[in-house]
């Protein structure tokens, strides 16, 4: 049984690698790569800060330290191979990121991981604040307001590759991604996975079958810093300047909701939830002035009706998926989709009308057409489409729900549930 | 010389010793001044009414809270005021009156888990745990002694009660250790589950040291060597099955008139 499953595992991870090499074939052009790149970053980030929230259950909001600390670090080091003084390939920098950020996790951890639950989060909080406040101060190694800047290619050209074209930025990003992944997914396999994840449902239990729960999070915490500051590194190299935002709480709190979005309770949860927080955070913003708005808007919406994020979704439908009942539920979603769009039609339409001052003569571009944010004919009809759209909505989700109270019956006499 | 070695080898008889235990919660003295010895090999039960602080002297003995004074021996070493995980791996292990497993862990994750530290692989990240074969072993053979080979990739907290319970005794036993406090087992149990928890529990405490919790005079009688009645925070009695049953002070103080 063993040796089948190392097989499909590999032929997966293979997958996943031929997948990252075939993007930007896909996706070329600045804009795309620069997104595939911040994406690898953000997917090794919210991954490791899973380790301590899914895995550990340790709700950090100060996780940003060790991605910053690490990024910092790496600039510095860039910095002093450029100036001959020492010697280090840039292809292996975001380990320099993730023994600085591993060092931290250490140290830090060490006062954090104490305590569990809310004074852990708050303990964390205040350590954040402490980091930041730092990066002010000690500006020989922050660089105060302007932050240091970097030289990617400061390594010269190895092989062919000097790092200076974006795809060879991308490229080293996705393997060091994939690198991150399968490291971290095997973390989850080992003795110290699993025990994070007793210490998580009950640290007091762990005590009584021979665990230290605070030595199992204090370890799960350096090795979440070692992810982190490898992520910080590949976004040194990314951007070529590091900024204290980059270890502020503004950049905590984003990975937090890329992992509550994405999904904490499974492995897999903040790889799609960082992919998707980094497309709205690129894409959207583009669009319009009042994404984050939107995006507020969105994590609402998951929390409360998906709280394991979007990858419960699926876990969800697995059931009436290996019943062959999905076509059963098909109808009633379609339903809700076409009336929910109709709803988030009318209610982008209102925000959009807010956003734009409302004079008269005023034309807005809302959905490609071009209509006159001051009139009050534009107005009735975005709020109508809006109010339509909510109570068709609400009449379309009894559809969602009676459809699974038809098969659920089923699921559970096919002995799925 | 040869009263020393008398010494040593009635202490190796000795598996867990309590030299005037006290242990109070503010000004309420709970246990007050509690001396026992266990036999290795024995099946003790405690019994006493609600509140007279059975469940505290566990307690106070797997270290899950510190003793106000006295001393708390496992095979003539000092464990006193220890932290339970370093007890546990001294090899005294312990069940919770109220189920207290692993809820969001497959049953056989729950069993797993505690298998791992006695087996030596502490807080490795450099071993892949499903390829552990020992610890597969151990832990198939311990679902199956508890009997849930079928429940095996059920989450531990969609169970039954009894179900639950009986992975509370798998996963207390898990640990290797060779002292076994159980509080309350059958508590909540119909009749059927009870004889059922009954049954495995000598099946899993073969050859190790048992302190049982137990309210059920039935299994008391039925699976004590020996019994101590605590009453407010005191031994009043300890002695064989027989013994207690025609102690006139336990009588009065605790089983009343009934008997069965
Ligand atoms: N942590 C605690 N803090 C304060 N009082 C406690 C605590 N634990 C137990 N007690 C008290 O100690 C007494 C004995 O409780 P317990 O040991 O649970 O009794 P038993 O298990 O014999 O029914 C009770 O009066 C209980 O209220
Ligand atoms: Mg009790």
């Amino acid at each position: 049984m063993t040796p089948v499953f190392h097989k499909t595992r590999l032929i997966f991870w293979s997958v996943v690698a031929i997948f990252f090499v075939m993007l930007p074939f896909g996706f070329s052009g600045g804009f795309a790569l620069s997104m595939l790149s911040q994406m690898g970053i953000a997917i090794i980030f919210a991954l490791s800060y899973n380790m301590l929230l899914g895995q550990t259950g340790l709700l950090s909001f100060g996780h940003a330290v060790y991605f910053g600390l690490g990024a910092f670090m790496t600039a510095h080091v860039i910095n002093w191979v450029g100036e001959d003084r020492i010697w280090w390939p840039i292809t292996f920098m975001p380990l320099v990121g993730g023994l600085t950020g591993m060092l931290f996790g250490l140290v830090l951890g060490f006062v954090t991981t104490r305590r569990a639950g809310t004074p852990f989060a708050m303990i964390s909080l205040g350590i954040a604040e402490m980091v930041a406040a730092s990066a002010l101060m000690f500006t020989t190694f922050f660089g105060g307001e302007g932050g240091i800047a970097t030289d990617r290619t400061a390594g010269g050209t190895m092989f062919g590759i000097s790092y200076g074209p974006q795809i060879q930025v991308f490229y080293l990003i996705a393997g060091w991604c994939l690198v991150g992944m399968i490291g971290m997914f095997a973390v989850t396999q080992t003795p110290l996975g699993r025990m994070a994840n007793a210490v998580r449902d009950n640290p007091e239990r762990a005590k009584f079958v021979g665990y230290n729960p605070t030595r199992v999070r204090w370890l799960m915490m350096t090795l979440a810093g070692f992810f982190a500051g490898m992520a910080g590194a590949l976004a040194t190299i990314n951007y070529e300047i590091v900024t204290a935002e980059t270890l502020g709480l503004v950049a905590s709190g984003n990975v937090v909701l890329m992992a509550f979005i994405g999904g904490i309770g499974h492995f897999w949860g903040p790889i799609v939830g960082a992919v998707f927080v980094t497309w709205l955070q690129s894409a959207l913003s583009t669009y319009t002035q009042a994404w984050l708005l939107y995006f507020g808007l969105l994590f609402l919406i998951i929390i409360l009706f998906s709280p394991g994020g979007m990858a419960n979704l699926v876990t969800l439908h697995k059931p009436a998926w290996h019943a062959r009942l999905m076509k059963r539920l098909l109808p009633s979603y379609a339903l809700a989709a076409a009336t929910g769009a109709l709803m988030l039609t009318g209610f982008v339409a209102v925000i959009e009308l807010l956003y734009s001052h409302g004079g008269s003569g005023d034309m807005v571009s809302l959905f490609g057409l071009r209509v006159d944010a001051g009139s009050a004919v534009t107005w009735v009809a975005a709020v109508g489409l809006f109010v339509v759209g909510i109570v068709l909505f609400r009449w379309a989700l009894k559809y969602v729900r009676r459809a699974w109270e038809e098969i659920t019956p089923q699921l559970q006499s096919s002995g799925v549930v | 010389m040869s009263a020393a070695t008398t010494n040593a080898a009635e202490k190796a008889l000795v598996s867990l010793s309590l030299k005037d235990v006290h242990k109070s919660f503010g000004r309420t003295e709970i246990i007050n001044g509690v001396s026992l010895d266990i036999a290795d090999g024995e099946r003790h039960a405690v019994i006493g009414p609600n509140g007279a602080g059975k469940s505290t002297l566990f307690n106070l003995v797997s270290g899950r809270f510190p003793v106000s004074s006295g001393r708390i021996e496992l095979r003539g070493e000092d464990i006193t005021n220890l932290e339970p995980h370093v007890i546990n791996r001294k090899g005294l292990s312990r069940s919770f009156q109220i189920t207290n497993i692993f809820p969001r862990m497959t049953v056989y994750e729950n069993v797993r888990c505690a298998v791992l530290w006695s087996l030596g692989y502490k807080y490795s990240f450099w071993h892949r745990v499903g390829g552990l074969r020992d610890a597969a072993q151990r832990t198939e053979e311990i679902v199956e002694l508890i009997g849930m080979q079928e429940r095996r990739e059920r989450l531990a907290g969609v169970l039954t009660y009894a179900e639950q319970r009986a992975l509370e005794i798998g996963v207390t036993i898990a640990t290797g250790a060779d002292v076994i406090l159980l509080d309350e087992p059958t508590a909540g149990m119909s009749h059927s589950e009870t004889d059922e928890a009954v049954e495995l529990i000598r099946k899993v405490t073969a050859g190790k040291t048992l302190i049982m919790v137990e309210h059920d005079m039935g299994v008391v009688f039925n699976l004590a060597d020996r019994i101590s009645v605590l009453v407010y925070g005191e031994v009043i009695a300890t002695g064989t099955p027989a013994q207690i049953r025609g102690n006139k002070a336990v009588q009065e103080a605790y089983l009343g008139t009934e008997q069965d």
